[in-house]
């Protein structure tokens, strides 16, 4: 007992360790006054909410695309057919969950839990608004904050893969196998371009904990500075959550229906419950990273001395902006088609991975003249003092995109012109040159007959192989 | 065929209130399974587009996966190489479950009276409701998936409530009169010996 007390204080000490290095104006979000109690009445209404949520998106998610195909969509289940997720949750109770007899049991049973927990798990730390007054505390409304706050969502989405992977192995069958092998594939090389994207606005705010960093874009949303980086997030979060058009896991064209093919009844609905739950996670946290979380958007947060950003007016902003993403990702299923696996995979790996990384070295460069590690020597800009560091390292990449853009269209023009010789068709053609009959090209006229030449006969041998053919007279 | 403990109540408002959150659920959200066998599934897929728009009663999301699928729609022929198929389907389809059997192939083998076709899909599996057309108009599959949800679905007794309706079922099959000793509907003989085309 005496050495688990005497190891406290240390273990609390190494976790506030990366705190400490940022700048005292960027405040945390404070739960001292925080009970353990009402930890547990917060979590509760944070599943609660998430759970809300899901019903409103399911049926949001199919009137919308009825919409955008000119249809009504769901409408007979109550009102407007808001019930409609309802009855397919209850539905899924009734329906008898069958277990395959190749089926390893424990995992078959392990694997949805694992995947719909874990869902959950993220949203603890996202803040959903600012500090409000809860049974009496001043408590942020925010389940509980740490010094590495963003990096627990991107391992919660691993532990969330093995779900998937699990689900898969223990069905025993052929094509829940294929679909979990790609879902990890997919989640694994799109988690790094996703860490690597979220690293240029950990430079910007000096943290990771995600309280402080709504704080520090309370003037500025990190959506402007870090725009790449916003990109690359959304293109990631979309392969990240297994949805059109990278839903690569569960194309029914070619796996019936991916890694949950074997799963019915309430193990599916797990499933499903999850990958809605998993959307609203990640667009939780470009929410939280981007888009100034909880704070009131522009016109509001001017009013009455930023009385609409603060307390609960945050989970107006928050759920507005969230909900966003949503339509954004039930947009991008109205619309487009899946991807091709490999070209999937050729995205992510050559193009989404280095180009992050060269975007967070450039940060780096712009935001180290910020600090003035490059010297501190500023001038005046239209009444700003502007680092002539900032200067120097926006100028290099100004070049360097310069240099890019004009290698990227030389080549460009090379393969034009290129693919325009190589379409130049002649105007004539003999349809028999080659041996095979050739129908002409648009624009191109068959050879006269009269023009050929004359048919070999047998005995003139000879002569025939003096005869110049077609080609040999072209060239 | 394995049920949940909403099978195991005894008969009274309890199972009746059961039942009825359970038929609703079932009937506002019923699951085709992805699967169509010749002309008439062009028009079980026209029901999916927008003039007619399947949607509306929560049937959009077709299931690829039979495990999560409660209705399959036998729309076509079934020729003797599918019906191993079709059944192996049938079987992977979790419990409860209904089948509309489409056109008239499918209930009797229409025009395809030979050796190639099953002469109607209910030699192999049970068919809740047969819809007759060649193809039936997407309005009739409409009308035979309403009348699905009217009959078989909204009220289906459960547990104790089932093997009632069952036994109740089996007492009128056996005082009902044989057909052949029933009246007859229309005169046969009328035409026996005419030249019809005359
Ligand atoms: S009933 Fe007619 S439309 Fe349907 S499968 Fe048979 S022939 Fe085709």
């Amino acid at each position: 007992m005496s050495t688990l007390l005497t190891l406290a204080p240390e273990f609390a000490s190494v976790v506030a360790l990366p705190a400490a290095d940022v700048p005292p104006s960027v405040p945390r979000a404070d739960f001292s006054d925080t009970p353990i109690w009402l930890s547990a009445v917060k979590a509760l209404l944070l599943f609660v909410f998430l759970l809300l949520n899901t019903l409103v998106v399911i049926w949001f998610e199919r009137r919308v695309i009825g919409r955008m195909q000119n249809r009504p969509g769901p409408n007979r289940a109550g009102p407007f057919g808001l019930m409609q997720t309802l009855f397919d949750g209850l539905k899924s109770l009734f329906k008898e969950d069958v277990k395959p007899a190749a089926a390893d049991a424990f995992l078959f049973t392990l694997a949805p839990i694992l995947f719909a927990t874990m869902a959950f798990v993220s949203f603890a730390i996202i803040p959903l608004g600012g500090t409000v007054n809860l049974f009496g505390h001043q408590t942020p409304l925010q389940l509980t904050d740490l010094s590495v706050a963003a990096l627990l969502v991107l391992a919660v989405a691993g532990v969330a893969a093995y779900g998937v992977i699990l689900a898969g192995w223990s069905s025993g069958s052929t094509y829940p196998l294929l679909g979990g092998l790609r879902s990890t594939a997919q989640v694994i090389s799109y988690e790094i371009a996703m860490g690597l994207a979220l690293v240029a606005v950990f430079l910007y705010s000096g943290s990771m904990s995600t309280s402080q960093i709504v704080e520090a874009q309370r003037n500025l949303w990190y959506i402007v500075p870090a725009f790449i980086s916003f990109v690359v997030y959304v293109i990631t979060m979309v392969g990240e959550t297994n949805r059109i058009p990278f839903d690569l896991a569960e194309g029914e064209g070619e796996l019936v229906a991916g890694y949950h093919t074997e799963y019915s009844g309430f193990r599916f609905a797990m499933y499903y419950l999850g990958e809605y739950i998993n959307m609203f996670t990640v667009s939780a946290l470009a929410t939280t990273m981007f888009l100034g979380g909880w704070h009131a958007p522009l016109p509001f947060n001017l009013i009455g001395d930023g009385y609409f950003d603060s307390g609960w007016w945050g989970l107006l902003w928050f759920t507005i902006k969230m909900w966003l993403f949503m339509f954004f990702f039930v947009w991008l299923r109205g619309t487009l088609p899946r991807t091709r696996y490999d070209q999937f995979m050729a995205f992510g790996w050559k193009l989404l991975i280095p180009g992050t990384l060269l975007w967070v070295m450039a940060v780096a460069f712009i935001r180290g003249a910020q600090l003035g590690f490059l010297g501190d020597s500023s001038i005046a800009i239209a009444g700003r003092e502007i680092p002539i560091a900032t200067l120097i390292v926006i100028g290099v990449l100004l070049v360097a995109v310069l240099v890019v853009l004009w290698l990227w269209e030389t080549k460009m023009t090379e393969r034009e012109e290129a693919a325009a010789k190589a379409a130049d068709v002649p105007e004539e053609i003999d349809p028999y040159a080659g041996g095979y009959p050739v129908p002409p090209l648009p624009g191109q006229r068959l050879r006269e007959p009269s023009t050929y030449p004359a048919l070999p006969r047998a005995g003139a041998t000879a002569t025939v192989v003096d005869t110049p053919t077609v080609e040999n007279k072209e060239a | 065929m394995g049920y949940g403990i909403e099978e195991k109540l005894p008969s009274g408002i309890l199972l009746s209130s059961v039942e009825e959150i359970v038929g609703l659920s079932h009937k506002s959200s019923m699951w085709p399974v992805t699967f169509g066998l010749a002309c008439c599934a062009i028009e079980m897929m026209a029901v999916g587009g927008p003039h007619y728009d399947i949607a509306r009663f929560g049937m959009e999301r077709f299931s690829a996966s039979p495990r999560q699928a409660d209705l399959m729609i036998v729309a076509g022929r079934v020729s003797q190489k599918m019906a191993p198929v079709v059944r192996q389907v049938y079987d992977q389809m979790a419990n409860p479950k209904w089948v509309i059997s489409m056109g008239v192939c499918a209930s009797s083998g229409g025009m395809f009276n030979n050796y190639a076709i099953v002469q109607g899909v209910d030699h192999i599996i049970p068919v809740d409701i047969y819809l007759p057309g060649c193809p039936p108009r997407p309005e009739m599959l409409l009308n035979a998936i309403v009348q699905l949800h009217k009959e078989k679905v909204r009220h289906r007794p459960l547990g104790a409530n089932r093997a009632a309706a069952a036994k109740r079922a089996e007492e009128a099959a056996m005082a009902a009169v044989p057909t052949q000793l029933q009246p007859a509907t229309h005169d046969h003989g009328g035409y026996v010996g005419k030249n019809l085309l005359a």
